[in-house]
């Protein structure tokens, strides 16, 4: 039972963090139909940023992660305006090869300016022990991720459901050269979504540093799983993404408890299963 | 009638520019082979293992360039050439070169059936992700059959008997060196009348319209799954061969890695072209060797800069840009 409810707390964590780094990813993905392997340097380049803040000059938890946050969207920001948008709607290797090149200039870059160690983000003193359930205690850390998580899902559901911009922004995924023709200035969306994609990854990597380490290979190592989790998920659908997080969480955190020695086995054995039976991942529409 | 025999001439003149091209595409692999040769006499390792390396690029070409499937999984038929051939050595005792090259080529065109039929039920970015997937299972089932494949330890105790017992390899690699070029000349050339033939250009069709294809009553899938296994088999050939040249089969020749390199190595030549695969491995593995060995701590970064570079300014590819521009001045010119 114990371990049954530590594996639960842990995959409903991981999967949390998962959703919030590749969220991003899966909106961008479906708005600007770009295979973007770089987004995982992001969350690592805020990550990094988070530590700096956190550790070295010694300021607080929370400003680590606005830090965090803001700088990572500001490195974002020329990015995407000098490479990224080179790349909209070119064929899906030329579109790899770029954010392959991306990825590795940035894990070359914080290998050389932070080092090839481990990266650890001091927590808030309110974070660190552990919380009383009263029938069990589990990690505070594990509670705010799960927060965290959620929040990140309700705010981002809200503003894509309930806002004009989510009207303007669902248009656009639908049918971009519809939506500009109507008016919306769609590569004001694009610029949007994208920094709020990488804010979020930036997020994400700095809240789930406990769960994902930071370091120089970070980017490379977690590259395919968010790509995994926003295929299978279906590009553009946040439900989808969520489901998928959670699931593949699940599978990867209970395989990895109960049968360590067998890897990332029956993470991807999952992976193939779920998309041979949903090919456009488990809630992408039909183009 | 005039037309017809215009026809006629026209097909003559084509098939002509075609061999004359295929043969001098084998004299310029063989000078670069031969300058390789005298440059590097203290390394033709490196020089046999862009062989190995040319040979995957090239299978990849058959299925990304020229029938349009995304994968970054190639290296999975490679490494289940090479585990074949490793196996029927270290395991069987069976040494005969050859014997463990027809093993490396059945175990990669097996692995190439497998990959087929699951990849190529998907299209676009699921594909992408289908295709890692199955090398991360392929790299963790490699990895826990460690009775069979030496898990990370990688597969040792490989022993090659002398080619046709004559030719034994020996410490410097001599051997290793010509045994792998006349492999990659015999499987260029072969692979130079597999595209040209109607399969060949029935798997090009498919990449540009498989609708059509569909239309006109030929199965894209079959077509594909076909193409993938005659694949397999090349990278088999590749895996085998590099069996047989290390002595060793290590995991990393099943992984992500191993099969992003080799995609990268395709575009950065340029698809669809077998000499695009060709230059993209050559230039690719110099540039690696050079800067690693210059600055082994921003070999990353620099690899990283290329990409961005060539996808910006080339983004046919090395080959596919630079006969594209040759092929315009000579327009000018005429």
């Amino acid at each position: 039972m114990q371990t049954v409810f530590s594996i639960a707390v842990d995959a409903f964590a991981y999967g949390m963090v998962l959703f919030v780094i590749s969220i991003g990813l899966s909106v961008t993905m479906g708005l600007m139909r770009v295979v973007n392997l770089a987004h995982g340097a992001f969350a690592m380049i805020g990550g990094y940023i988070a530590s700096y803040v956190a550790r070295d000059l010694g300021l607080g938890y929370a400003t680590a992660v606005i830090a965090a946050v803001v700088i990572t969207i500001i490195v974002a920001i020329p990015i995407e305006r000098f490479l990224f948008r080179r790349i909209y709607g070119a064929p899906e290797l030329t579109q790899v090869l770029m954010t392959i090149g991306i990825t590795f200039c940035v894990i070359g870059i914080a290998n050389y300016m932070m080092g090839p160690t481990l990266k650890t983000i001091p927590l808030a003193g309110a974070l660190q022990g552990s919380a009383d359930l009263g029938f069990r205690t589990i990690p505070v850390h594990r509670l705010f991720v799960i927060l965290c998580g959620l929040a990140v899902a309700l705010a981002l559901w809200f503003a894509i459901d309930r806002t004009s911009f989510g009207v303007k922004l669902r248009a656009s995924v639908d049918d971009a050269a519809m939506a500009a023709a109507l008016g919306v200035r769609t590569e004001i969306i694009y610029a949007v979504s994208f920094s709020v994609a990488v804010g979020l990854a930036a997020f994400g990597g700095v809240v789930g540093a406990e769960l994902l380490p930071v370091e120089p290979y970070y980017a490379l190592r977690y590259m395919v799983t968010f790509l995994v989790v926003v295929s299978v998920g279906g590009a553009g659908s946040i439900p989808g993404a969520l489901i998928a997080c959670l699931l593949l969480g699940a599978i990867d955190t209970t395989g990895r408890y109960l049968m360590p020695e067998f890897g990332e086995f029956f993470f991807y054995l999952a992976v193939i299963a779920i998309i041979c039976v949903f090919p456009r991942g488990l809630a992408g529409r039909a183009k | 009638m005039a037309l017809v025999m215009n026809d006629e001439n026209q097909r003559l003149q084509h098939r002509r520019g075609f061999i004359s091209r295929d043969l001098a595409g084998i004299a310029v692999i063989i000078a670069i082979a031969a300058i390789g040769y005298f440059a590097f006499p203290d390394n033709l390792a490196l020089l046999t293992r862009m062989i190995t390396i040319a040979l995957l690029v090239l299978s990849l070409d058959l299925v990304t360039g020229y029938c349009g499937v995304a994968t970054l999984g190639h290296a999975a038929l490679f490494g289940s050439g090479a585990y074949a051939a490793g196996i029927l050595s270290a395991h069987y005792g069976i040494n005969d070169p050859l014997l463990m090259m027809l093993a490396g080529i059945t175990g990669g065109a097996l692995a190439g059936l497998l990959c087929g039929a699951i990849i190529l039920r998907a299209h676009g970015l699921p594909q992408l992700v289908l295709s890692i997937a199955l090398i991360n299972l392929f790299h963790e089932f490699a990895n826990k059959a460690s009775s069979w494949t030496g898990g990370s330890d990688g597969l040792s105790g490989i022993a090659p008997d002398p080619v046709f017992g004559l030719f034994e390899f020996d410490l410097y690699g001599h051997t290793a060196f010509f045994f792998g070029m006349a492999l990659l000349l015999i499987v260029f050339v072969l692979l130079r009348f597999l595209v040209r033939s109607p399969f060949g250009m029935l798997c090009h069709a498919i990449k540009q319209d498989p609708l059509r294809i569909r239309a006109m009553g030929a199965s894209p899938k079959a077509a594909l799954i076909r193409m993938y296994a005659i694949s397999g088999a090349v990278a088999g050939v590749g895996g085998a061969l590099n069996a047989i040249s290390t002595q060793v089969v290590g995991l990393d020749s099943l992984s992500f890695t191993q099969s992003a390199e080799a995609l990268v190595m395709l575009v950065l030549g340029g698809t669809g072209s077998l000499f695009g695969a060709l230059s993209g491995t050559v230039i690719f593995m110099l540039f690696e060797d050079y800067v690693s060995a210059a600055n082994p701590f921003h070999w990353l970064t620099m690899v990283g800069a290329l990409l961005i570079v060539v996808v910006l300014f080339a983004p046919k590819g090395l080959y596919g840009t630079s006969a594209a521009f040759v092929s315009r001045c000579r327009e000018q010119r005429s």
